[in-house]
């Protein structure tokens, strides 16, 4: 049992954070959280060269031959960075998707561009209903022409504003089992039909209403087969959620940082309010927040990379990560008091982040229910 | 990162599910006693168990061999904790002082005669040792303590004393921790440790019954005790390093983690008897308290780890027992849901459910979090050994 990095993924985790603390300012964060694009081209080719994009693509596709547990060490740099931009949909889910369920020619086509950073991806999978179930695919795909003709609203599809390709989740049968029946295609973002609109968040990440409008794609599109496109998505999903977990984790343990420094230094009373018991105490609640997190999700991560069925340990992690860093950011603001309170200060950048990746890929409630249903209840 | 066992490991839990099972006598889950509920049926149970245990050289397994233990791996300690808990296995408080509390402090600082005399009783199971130390006045702020043990050529004459002195009814041996020196300037500088024989005249001791209607710990009274000055163990008047060093390295309790994996499984499959386990809110419940046991369970395996790397844990093992006697509290709070109104029937009440474990589950986990180190402190050395928050 060895539940610590490998010398490799040290030397990946101290880079990152050593380059993202000097690339990815808050000053920064903060201007892109108020763009519109929400990324830093010049950033988003920094990255590339460092063949981040590349990382987890094997190196047939001009990828690092990097593992799952490989890029969860990195998002967990980019996600005490709270670095914004699109390479959380890219990867995992795009170019993750790809690599499991493409043809060569797919692969071909995508892997590399994705790993040169040429290559912006995102998929368009929750509709207005809100929901992670296979019902909730309504988006319909008919035949036409010999091509494919999509139809319908995707919501909370993040990044589509700037991507170039968009997996669309579509409904190509009504069969009695809302698993079957679904087609995952490859859209050009380009196409006229489709429209996005940007829509304002708690998180200020970019989360689009996207329309599509009789968007015609070619049968070539289809990622996998047709209509047996709900399988990938679950593997996609499950991958996504503990990805989710990498980001919150290394958040958290930002947050915890900032907290205990200023605790430190914050005096009131003649002492610095780290002496005091009460915040001493929620101190001690957060770093056990921040470590239950961390090896949680390790966990999860592990049985995904080698293959073993993960459905419960997924579920647990997401359950577990995202409750974990909302408290510890609410409890950073408490240690901040009036001061955290601000547009200025860079505690609520985490906070608001902890909402947002609790919600996403379903949120605790939701993950608790896949745990019940794994303990046969 | 490997998150599974060797062949070699499972092969072994394998090996300590297949003896625990073997050797448990089925009286015991007649019995079923929880911490605290001991009883002199119960105690000759677990006496035997572990000193079956100790012939194995499982009782305590991190002494060294000659002292009775196996030269065992952390992480196949770790199994060992893992099956005597979720097993239900027949040991108690006693085991816990006795191997992880009293023994490394008598490795670390005790002569040879005392390690050969005493550590390897403990390690066989021979020897029952009850602790000394909290007096009615010196709890968390156990470096208060007032007991005295006052130096007259050959021996050492105690006077004091000791409460919440758990089985000190059943022990052959003390672990005392008394005053030498009363004019030290700092009280943690005129501490020492000894061992006192039980039988010693002028030891009078005193039953106090706890939450769960038994007699499970003690006040213990020192009138004139003398004993003899062999008995000192380590230096004179560095006792309270002595005994830091100690609730240190084990307060970790390694085997909870899976203890309440059982618990669970047991309300789960309670709840499906009941039928409402698909109520969306006991639901939620247990899934969290599966989430929280698995995070329990990372906290266990991440210590074991460390110290597998010869990593010396600061705050994890504080961390780790405050998460999981927090959790045990909540555990219980599920299984009153679950169970209703049953929940409050006592164990011999007609209509009791599940041998009245969810009513005697809610009293017991109200101990967990105070004894050995009560959770305000433990979150006072998280935030001030493992985060650097300054004490003033």
């Amino acid at each position: 049992m060895d539940i610590g990095l490998s010398e490799e993924q040290e030397i990946l985790k101290t880079a990152a954070r050593d380059f993202l603390t000097k690339e990815c300012p808050k000053k920064l964060v903060k201007e892109l959280d108020e763009s519109d694009k929400g990324y830093s081209l010049e950033l988003w080719r920094k990255m590339a060269e460092l063949g981040w994009m590349g990382l987890v693509f094997p190196e047939e596709y001009d990828g690092g031959g990097g593992t799952f547990l490989d890029l969860v060490v990195l998002l967990g740099e980019m996600g005490y960075n709270i670095l914004p931009g699109p390479f959380f949909p890219t990867i995992v889910l795009g170019g993750l998707p790809i690599l499991k369920a493409g043809s060569e020619e797919q692969k071909r086509k995508f892997l590399p561009r994705i790993a040169r950073g040429e290559l912006i991806l995102t998929m368009a999978l929750t509709e207005p209903s809100a929901s992670y179930d296979a019902s909730s695919i309504t988006v319909k795909a008919s035949p036409r022409n010999g091509n494919y003709s999509i139809n319908g609203t995707k919501l909370f599809v993040t990044d589509a504003n700037v991507a170039d390709y968009l997996l669309c989740v579509a409904r190509t049968k009504e069969t009695a089992n809302p698993k079957t029946g679904i087609t995952i295609f490859v859209v050009d973002a380009k196409n006229p039909g489709i429209k996005c609109t940007l829509l304002k968040t708690l998180a200020r990440d970019k989360q689009n209403e996207v329309v599509f409008d009789n968007v015609s794609v070619p049968k070539e599109s289809i990622l996998g087969d047709v209509d047996q496109g709900w399988p990938v998505i679950q593997d996609t999903l499950e991958k996504a959620a503990v990805a989710k977990c990498a980001e919150m984790v290394g958040g958290a343990q930002a947050a915890l940082e900032m907290a205990v420094n200023y605790a430190k230094e914050r005096i009131q009373f003649n002492r610095p309010i780290g002496t005091f018991q009460a915040v001493q105490h929620y101190c001690a609640n957060m770093v056990a927040d921040v470590d239950g997190a961390r090896y949680i999700t390790y966990k999860a991560a592990w049985e995904l990379n080698e293959g073993l069925p993960a459905t419960k340990s997924v579920a647990i992690a997401k359950a577990w990560v995202g409750d974990a860093y909302q408290r510890v950011t609410i409890l950073g603001h408490q240690i901040f008091g009036g001061i955290g309170f601000t547009m200025d200060h860079d505690m609520h950048l985490y906070y608001r982040r902890a909402k947002a990746g609790a919600m996403a890929f379903g949120n605790s409630n939701f993950h608790r229910e896949v745990v019940a249903k794994e303990l046969g209840l | 990162m490997d998150f599974s066992f060797t062949e070699e490991e499972e092969a072994f839990r394998k090996e300590v599910h297949d003896w625990i099972k073997k050797e448990t006598p089925q009286r015991w889950f007649e019995l079923d006693p929880l911490f605290w509920e001991e009883t002199d049926e119960s105690w000759a149970i677990s006496r035997e168990f572990q000193q079956k245990l100790g012939r194995k050289g499982w009782l305590a397994p991190a002494y060294p061999k000659q002292y009775g233990g196996s030269g065992m791996s952390h992480m196949k300690r770790l199994i060992l904790a893992e099956e005597l808990g979720y097993n239900k296995a027949p040991v108690g408080i006693e085991m816990e002082v006795a191997v992880n509390w009293v023994g490394p402090d008598l490795l670390l600082f005790g002569s040879e005669e005392q390690k050969q005399k005493y550590a390897l009783g403990i390690a066989k199971g021979d020897l029952v040792i009850c602790l000394g130390y909290s007096e009615p006045n010196a709890g968390s702020d156990l470096a208060s303590l007032q007991t005295t043990a006052v130096q007259e050529d050959d021996e050492y004459v105690i006077n004091g004393n000791k409460i919440w002195t758990s089985y000190a009814h059943y022990a052959d041996y003390c672990w005392l921790a008394a005053r030498t020196d009363p004019n030290a300037p700092r009280k943690y500088d005129g501490i020492s440790m000894f061992v006192v024989d039980m039988k010693t005249p002028g030891i009078t001791i005193h039953p106090l019954i706890n939450l769960m209607n038994r007699h499970s710990f003690n006040e213990v009274f020192f009138d004139n005790v003398r004993i003899p000055k062999e008995n000192l163990v380590g230096k004179k008047n560095n006792g309270w390093y002595e005994l830091m060093i100690a609730l240190d390295s084990e307060r970790s309790g390694i085997g909870y983690a899976a203890t309440f994996q059982r618990i669970l499984e047991e309300l789960v499959e309670y709840a499906k008897e009941r039928k409402c386990h698909k109520d969306p809110i006991i639901r939620q419940k247990l899934a969290e308290m599966a989430v929280e046991i698995e995070v329990s369970r990372m906290m266990c395996y991440r210590i074991a780890w460390m110290f597998s790397r010869d990593l010396h844990p600061s705050y994890e093992s504080s961390m780790s027992m405050v998460f999981t006697s927090e959790l045990l509290r909540r555990l219980a709070d599920v299984g009153m849901d679950i169970a209703g109104p049953y929940g409050q029937l006592e164990r011999d009440s007609k209509w009791a459910v599940l041998q009245g474990r969810i009513e005697r589950l809610c009293l017991n986990c109200l101990s967990i979090g105070v004894g050995g180190g009560s959770n305000e402190i433990q979150r006072n050395i998280i935030a001030q050994r493992g985060l650097g928050l300054p004490r003033k």
